[in-house]
């Protein structure tokens, strides 16, 4: 269960990258996570809801990409996406691959905010 | 109202991980070997990790403990008995070690400073899950897995075994009334984490301790 500090650590990275562009709010915040980073989805999401509870962060969306595991197979010189986790052998040929290329990301990817626009006197738009 | 998306590519465990990155630094200029152990609560970190301290003493090495755990320091004061210095790390509730934990007991410790030490040792909270995701800037990460527990550990944790760099058996004493399977275990750790280290272990008896020993003295040697 460590869901919880994960979530606090996102709340408190996108705060930081939010304060950028002031008055911006933030909509949605897109992971991308490796099958092998030991984070279980719906877990993270029911964190999510108690860790921007009250901050400025409540309500945006979190939207987790979950990516393969992707093993680089040495007799075969390619890079395969393998199904589920549960054997490391290349899927061409059945070796064991211990060559990780991919499966233990866990970034924040985007943010999704929106921005007030600059308000300027429109005089045209006060005729309509 | 202007929708943008901004790109952010960043690591979520990115504090962690620079803080990790520079405990690595200050191991590797100290010349300390330092080893993460990870396992389920009762898999007998702490008995093992007991037996090695011992038999590193006997050896002439210096080696020092960091033990996590929620609550007590009874592990601490049961690794003392070796003799080698160590220190209690209570998380209050927390499920895994990060680096800032670390960082934090290395300071004020008293006795022990990095440069005087052969090895480190980090017995971390028990569990198999969360304590993958943090570095603790260890060179080398230990998974344990007793005979009580199945031989399809590894699979059911594969997060956590694909992480390691080395893999402990232990209690072997009891695998015969624990009906362990022994060709299935180094099957399944083997299909998760190919070409791992693995040592088989009794910290009772002392079998399998030897090879251990070794396998650190050959990693703590300068490169």
């Amino acid at each position: 269960m460590h869901e919880l500090s994960i979530a606090a650590s996102i709340v408190e990275s996108v705060t930081e990258s939010a304060a950028a562009y002031p008055g911006a709010r933030v909509k949605e915040v897109r992971l991308r996570v490796g099958a092998l980073a030991s984070v279980v989805e719906d877990s993270l999401q029911f964190c999510w809801e108690l860790a921007t509870e009250g901050s400025p962060l409540a309500g945006a969306a979190l939207v987790i990409h979950i990516l393969p595991v992707i093993l680089h197979c040495d007799a075969c010189g390619v890079d395969t996406e393998i199904a589920g986790v549960q054997s490391f052998r290349c899927p061409k040929c059945g070796q064991l691959a211990a060559d990780l290329r991919q499966g233990r990301e866990l970034e924040i990817e985007s943010i999704e905010i929106d921005e007030p626009d600059l308000v300027l006197p429109d005089p045209v738009e006060e005729q309509v | 109202m202007t929708t943008r998306i901004v790109e952010l590519r960043r690591g979520i465990l990115k504090k962690n991980d620079e803080l990790a990155a520079g405990l690595r630094n200050r191991f590797t200029s100290a010349g300390v070997l330092v080893l993460n152990l990870v396992s389920s609560p009762g898999t007998g970190k702490t008995a093992f990790l007991e037996r090695t301290l011992r038999e590193l003493r006997a050896r002439g090495a210096q080696a020092a403990a960091l033990v996590g755990d929620l609550e007590t320091d009874n592990d601490a004061r049961r690794l003392a008995a070796s003799g080698a210095p160590v220190r209690q790390i209570n998380t209050h509730g927390i499920c895994h070690l990060d680096a800032e934990m670390i960082a934090r007991h290395l300071e004020g410790w008293e006795g022990v400073s990095l440069a005087g030490l052969n090895y480190l040792f980090i017995e971390n909270v028990g569990n198999l899950v969360c304590p993958s995701s943090y570095d603790l800037g260890e060179r080398i990460r230990v998974a344990l897995l007793s005979v009580t527990e199945g031989e399809d550990k590894p699979l059911k944790y594969p997060g956590l075994f694909n992480s390691a760099d080395a893999a402990v058996i232990t209690k072997i004493d009891i695998s015969e009334p624990c009906g362990f399977d022994r060709e299935l275990a180094l099957h399944n750790i083997n299909e998760i984490r190919p070409g791992i280290r693995i040592f088989e272990t009794s910290a009772k008896t002392g079998a399998g301790m030897d090879a251990w020993l070794a396998y650190l003295a050959e990693q703590a040697k300068p490169s």
